[in-house]
């Protein structure tokens, strides 16, 4: 059947699942959005910004698991993508950009909003097309799919010239994918695996170092199958909260620059660390050459270049997450590992985190009330960037997979607002609670609009100190104090909430904070913000200063 | 350390787009760069020479992999190769030194490939020792400009990438 070539994308998108898209109209996807008119089964959102769109489709994709979409037109459309595309490949989360471009034979001409949206988005996408050639569009879209969602996803951008999408062609789908230099590894290598169970079971003290990519593959399962049969405590990553369940026993907690005290020692100590779908980043490792000192290292990750690019391997293995654990658990025998364990107790008992007096409402106690209130409920928790993120990771536990949304990788403020919208269109029978800060929630405000017209009933609590927090921190930590432009001077957050037509809160004593709680969990028709005033100068603690050891923790 | 790095790539617009901006954004040191088409119209070959440690050419090598275009990546640190560059050299050649410009190159077995009332055009292939030995002799006429290709090598033998 001929159609036009917007139409063949539509009809392609439906065969590849596609139930939703998030995007902005323009001059150069008009004929996009035109055969988006006639297709229901395809909800689009539309949102305020086109960096929202990336991003929201960033937070359905990483709460579904599912590919997320975006679409904005040429130019400025696709340049406003950029941030979102940037976060997602950090993360290593599938999203399918789809852009407008001018007509082919404007191309390289200045046209009216031409932007060089592949040359721009190359060093941030996982791959990209220009479609110069109709005919092409049926492969180019299988491919976009397919690449964005196998081996290491990430983001992938398809830019469309008008004339491609214009012109008829012939709607095929494409039932073989034939891309010669991309066949991603999931199965471990035999040899490696064995040398891996055997480190395994000479181990005293081992330690499981679990990232994102246990997430990624749904290795959850069966990394609770390897820690509970082997023993072995995990320490998780920003990105991997939710891969183990945070209230076990052998949870330890998150590790690295604001991780737990005794997730930090037992890094330290270990004599045998797992790493699985974890990247040995700097904010993890702190300084490297200290970094695990008495371990031999496994590390399992389904992207080669990730194997050896910081931290050297004892025992590389290149493979998917769960295939890998699921044939490293199947050579273990049980064990238990006594002594280790009272070690890390130990830890735990020579430090308990201690918070000072005051009168205004301390950041860890919003974050505590705010689980105590919520944890009975099938809850999805996204954050924004800065300190706020860190006071979430650590006193918001996780307990399932996919119940965590923040962006770690580029740390990109702005993220949580759009990506607790598409968490919420994505999971529509969960509660999303957004934790943000007074500094993220500016940076994509407009998109308060987009939650309203939706009805979306995201819980958004506002870490309010009237600071860049983060920023303010580190000025105080190693700036001696000179706190340089990061006091805020904000507005009355509830009542720019309320102008948006969402309910707004201004809570500044426990009591108000419960029942702001409470009457943001009763609303369900749209969302409820929560403008929580807490202690100005409060740090994230622990800090370990960057690149100092893991064991130089500042605790107080 | 210098290593030859060939790479085979899909024949598709911006692929050498995306490994130089690969080199450029991890930081990598190209000494030189040559493409072409291959045997198969629907794969070129790019030579890379880089310098690096172990380290670095193992990362560049994984990193390269990463992009979808590309097919194949070949390290010819262990192994025997014929690498060549070319070389086109405009040199002052006044007719009493014609004739002892024309022996230097001779020496080379370079060719002379054109010729007017001044100047000459010597071409020369070989390694790149060899184009600068040549380069410093024709110096003394007076090189007028000079242009050369980046490297490109093939394993010795009958085995291929």
């Amino acid at each position: 059947m001929r159609m036009k070539g917007a139409q063949v994308l539509v009809e392609l998108l439906k065969k590849e699942g596609v139930e939703c898209i998030f995007g902005y109209p323009g001059g150069a996807v008009l004929d996009i959005y035109d055969a988006l008119f006639d297709t229901p089964e395809i909800r689009h959102i539309l949102v305020r910004h086109e960096q929202g769109a990336a991003h929201a489709a960033d937070g359905y994709a990483r709460t579904t698991g599912k590919v997320g979409v975006c679409i904005a037109t040429s130019g400025p459309g696709a340049t406003n993508l950029v941030t979102g595309l940037a976060t997602a490949y950090m993360d290593s989360i599938p999203i399918v950009a789809l852009t407008g471009q001018v007509f082919t034979h404007l191309i390289g001409k200045d046209s009216f909003q031409e932007a060089d949206t592949t040359g721009i988005t190359m060093p941030i996408t996982k791959h990209n097309f220009l479609v110069t050639n109709a005919e092409d569009l049926p492969h180019v879209i299988r491919e976009a799919f397919y690449i964005a969602s196998s081996g290491r996803p990430g983001p992938v951008l398809v830019d469309l010239p008008r004339d491609v999408q214009q012109k008829m062609i012939e709607l095929v789908y494409p039932e073989k994918i034939k891309i010669p230099g991309y066949r991603p590894t999931y199965k471990g290598h035999a040899k490696q695996i064995k040398l891996a169970a055997e480190a395994i079971g000479e181990a005293k003290r081992p330690l499981l170092y679990v990232g994102g990519g246990v997430i990624a593959s749904g290795a959850s399962e069966v990394l609770f199958e390897l820690a509970t049969k082997a023993d072995i405590p995990v320490v998780h990553t920003l990105m991997g909260k939710g891969a183990f369940p945070e209230s076990h026993p052998l949870s330890l907690g998150m590790l690295g620059m604001h991780g737990t005290y005794w997730a930090n020692k037992a890094v330290m100590r270990c004599d045998l660390l797992i790493a699985v779908g974890a990247r040995f980043d700097d904010r993890v490792t702190g300084k490297l050459d200290t970094f695990a000192p008495h371990a031999r290292i496994i590390h399992i990750d389904i992207d080669p270049a990730e194997i050896g690019k910081n931290v050297k391997p004892h025992i590389p293995i290149v493979g998917d997450a769960r295939m890998v654990l699921a044939e490293i658990v199947k050579r273990l025998e049980p064990m238990t590992h006594p002594e280790w364990h009272e070690e890390i107790a130990q830890w735990k008992r020579e430090y308990t985190p201690k918070y000072r007096e005051s009168k205004k409402l301390l950041p860890h106690q919003v974050i505590e009330r705010i689980y105590e209130k919520t944890k009975h409920l099938d809850t999805i928790v996204v954050t924004d960037v800065g300190q706020h993120q860190m006071w979430a990771a650590q006193k918001y536990p996780r307990e399932k997979p996919r119940t965590w949304a923040s962006s770690g990788g580029l740390g990109t403020m702005g993220y949580g607002l759009p990506a607790s919208i598409g968490a919420q269109v994505g999971n529509p029978d969960k509660t999303v609670i957004l934790i943000s800060g007074d500094g993220s929630i500016f940076m994509k405000i407009q998109e308060l609009v987009t939650a309203v017209n939706y009805c979306l009933p995201i819980k958004i609590f506002v870490m309010n100190n009237e600071f860049l927090g983060m920023v303010r921190q580190w000025q105080g930590c190693l700036y001696r104090g000179r706190y340089s432009c990061t006091r805020l001077v904000n507005p009355d957050i509830a009542r720019v909430a309320q102008a948006f037509g969402a309910v707004g809160i201004s809570v500044t004593t426990k009591d108000e904070l419960d029942r702001a709680i409470d009457e943001a969990l009763k609303t369900q028709d749209r969302p409820a913000l929560v403008d929580c005033h807490i202690e100005e100068e409060e740090n994230v603690l622990p800090f370990v200063p960057p690149g100092k050891s893991l064991d130089e923790m500042i605790l107080e | 350390m210098e290593h030859i790095i060939a790479v085979l790539v899909e024949n598709k617009p911006r692929v050498l787009a995306r490994v130089a901006s690969l080199f450029a954004r991890r930081g990598y040191n190209i000494e030189s760069l040559a493409v072409g088409p291959t045997q198969d119209p629907s794969i070129s070959r790019i030579t890379l020479v880089v310098t690096g440690n172990e380290h670095v050419l193992e990362q560049i090598t994984k990193q390269l992999y990463k992009l979808i275009e590309v097919i194949k990546v070949g390290d010819f640190a262990n192994t025997p190769v014929v690498d060549r560059e070319l070389a086109l050299i405009k040199v002052r050649a006044p007719s009493n030194l014609r004739g002892e410009i024309a022996q230097t190159a001779e020496i080379f077995r370079a060719r002379i490939v054109d010729v007017d009332e001044e100047s000459l055009i010597v071409e020369v292939t070989g390694t790149p020792d060899k184009i600068d030995a040549l380069e410093q002799l024709l110096r003394k006429y007076g090189i007028i400009e000079m242009t050369r290709t980046g490297r490109i090598a093939l394993a010795r033998g009958s085995q291929s990438l």
